[in-house]
């Protein structure tokens, strides 16, 4: 098969380089926003929509600070063209707390004093539930493997893996 | 990174066309890679097509048993797939230890395949390096290069191939289907993956606008047995030092019947132990015979002061699988 002219002249609607209008759901919010296309959706989630809970720690996909969930499964949001990003529905830390209330999973977290510098939290608690809803969180070796996709630099792990234990062996699940 | 224009493509003709009629673009999948090294100014192309809502996720039964890999299958969903998990075991395995969740729900299979080498001389955008700039040198020479491979390498390039799940697709005789400017054609795995020799900068036959579409994984039986052991500096989320896929039959009378052997970690392409498979064939599942085998598979092996430890890692970790799949 091969690429005729006429499908190449279909090929239109080539944006940038400069800013160029984006639409982003996040948190079940519709944002128009204007953007460059280089802008990863981590940028686009802190520098342009002011949503600062997803962190930037390494930039390169190695942290996970940056976790967010795009259509439900977790993704890092360094790696992410925000605009690779439109029709798909985006959440952040910021988005997972319900009527006022810390969703499960948040609370466990500081119940369980799982953080110290609190820096890549967010991204942990991002992947935690996560975790659970992949039905990841059958085992310590499961927890341990699964979430190692997020760096804490100051160890504290194990009253991270308690916090997830805690949610999901909870009635609701989480 | 350097501005880009983007374009999103709504069909495979449209992102085609896209790439091959701009001479500095390039297709945008999953992006693990691709945005990493944009941001590196390691790669720069200037016009982005993403195929990410291209139609290309599925999975699919093909040849009395084999499976057909949408290219934008995502790594995770692909390891998890219940006729991988049956047929390929083993190539179940080596995509879940592969990088962390959240990176394989990203990764597409196609852009895995096209996937760079973690060199850290090829990364940092400025080091003499033959991969990215054709002619500079190989500062992995006589760097750092504890990681790098000792088969398969050329005197201009050491890099290792970083992938886990190619490892076990080599091993399984899978084939690349591509469509290009040229039309559609079939590559088979081991075509695909281009040692260094005087071009290491060329890693693939692919031409420019060539999108990979799927990958065909034939009926292989024996697989249905298959393992990945993986081995590295810490036990998730690094990529190998040694990696190991085998599945392998062994007959009433003791003899190997069947071997699908290949390794990860050691060569500068996803390395089939053709040398091994052959030396066992037919002949007694031993651990005489596994060792004796791996010795020939290595011995070309090329080594550095920093990488020597290898040779003999990958030795003992070929004849520690094979052992315990006959135990």
């Amino acid at each position: 098969m091969a690429i005729n002219q006429s499908t190449a002249a279909a090929v239109t609607g080539v944006r940038g380089p400069q800013d160029v209008p984006v639409t982003l759901d996040v948190n079940g919010s519709t944002h128009a926003i204007e953007l460059e296309p280089r802008v990863s959706l981590l940028d686009a989630l802190r520098e342009h929509l002011d949503l600062t809970g997803t962190k930037k720690g390494c930039d390169q996909g190695t942290c996970g600070a940056c976790t967010v969930w795009m259509d439900g499964r977790r993704v890092l949001s360094c790696l992410t063209l925000a605009m690779s990003c439109e029709g798909h529905q985006i959440a952040t830390i910021e988005g997972i707390a319900q009527d006022g209330r810390l969703h499960p999973m948040q609370q466990a977290f500081i119940d369980h004093d799982a953080f110290q510098c609190g820096y890549c939290t967010p991204g942990q608690i991002m992947s935690a539930i996560a975790l659970i809803r992949e039905g990841n969180a059958t085992t310590d070796a499961d927890i341990a493997e699964h979430m190692s996709g997020n760096i804490c630099r100051c160890q504290a792990y194990p009253n991270i893996h308690a916090a997830i234990r805690e949610v999901r062996d909870a009635d609701d699940g989480g | 990174m350097r501005p880009v224009t983007f374009f999103r493509a709504g069909s495979i003709d449209e992102a085609v066309a896209a790439v091959s009629g701009h001479p500095d673009s390039a297709f945008l999948a999953g992006g693990t890679t691709e945005i990493d090294l944009l941001r590196l100014n390691v790669v720069q192309p200037t016009l982005l097509v993403d195929v990410n809502d291209l139609p290309l996720t599925y999975l699919e039964d093909i040849d009395d048993g084999g499976v057909r890999i949408g290219a934008m299958a995502r790594m995770s969903d692909v390891a998890r797939a219940q006729r991988i998990v049956e047929r390929y075991p083993g190539m179940s395995q080596a995509l879940l230890l592969g990088a962390s969740e959240q990176l394989r729900n990203m990764a597409s299979m196609g852009g895995n395949m096209c996937q760079r080498t973690r060199c850290a001389y090829f990364r940092d955008g400025q080091s003499p390096c033959n991969k990215r700039e054709p002619g500079s040198g190989c500062a992995a020479l006589t760097g750092v290069n504890r990681g790098h491979a000792v088969l398969g390498t050329s005197d201009h390039c050491i890099a290792s191939h970083p992938s886990d799940v190619a490892v076990a697709l080599v091993a399984l005789d899978a084939v690349i289907r591509t469509i290009g400017p040229d039309g559609t054609r079939t590559i088979p795995i081991e075509s695909f993956f281009l040692p260094p020799d005087d071009t290491p900068s060329v890693e693939h036959p692919l031409a420019h606008g060539e999108l990979i579409v799927a990958i065909d994984v034939p009926a292989v039986p024996v697989a249905r047995t298959s393992r990945y052991v993986k081995h590295r500096d810490r036990v998730s989320y690094e990529f190998a030092l040694v990696s190991v896929f085998s599945a392998m039959r062994v007959d009433d009378a003791g003899n190997v019947a069947e071997l699908r052997l290949a390794l990860g970690g050691v060569g500068t392409v996803p390395w089939r132990a053709h040398r091994a498979e052959e030396a066992l064939i037919g002949r007694p599942a031993t651990p005489e015979n596994f060792a004796a085998a791996a010795d020939a598979e290595f011995a070309d092996a090329r080594t550095t002061p920093m990488n020597a430890f290898k040779v003999t890692f990958a030795k003992r970790a070929i004849v520690r699988e094979l052992s315990e799949v006959t135990s």
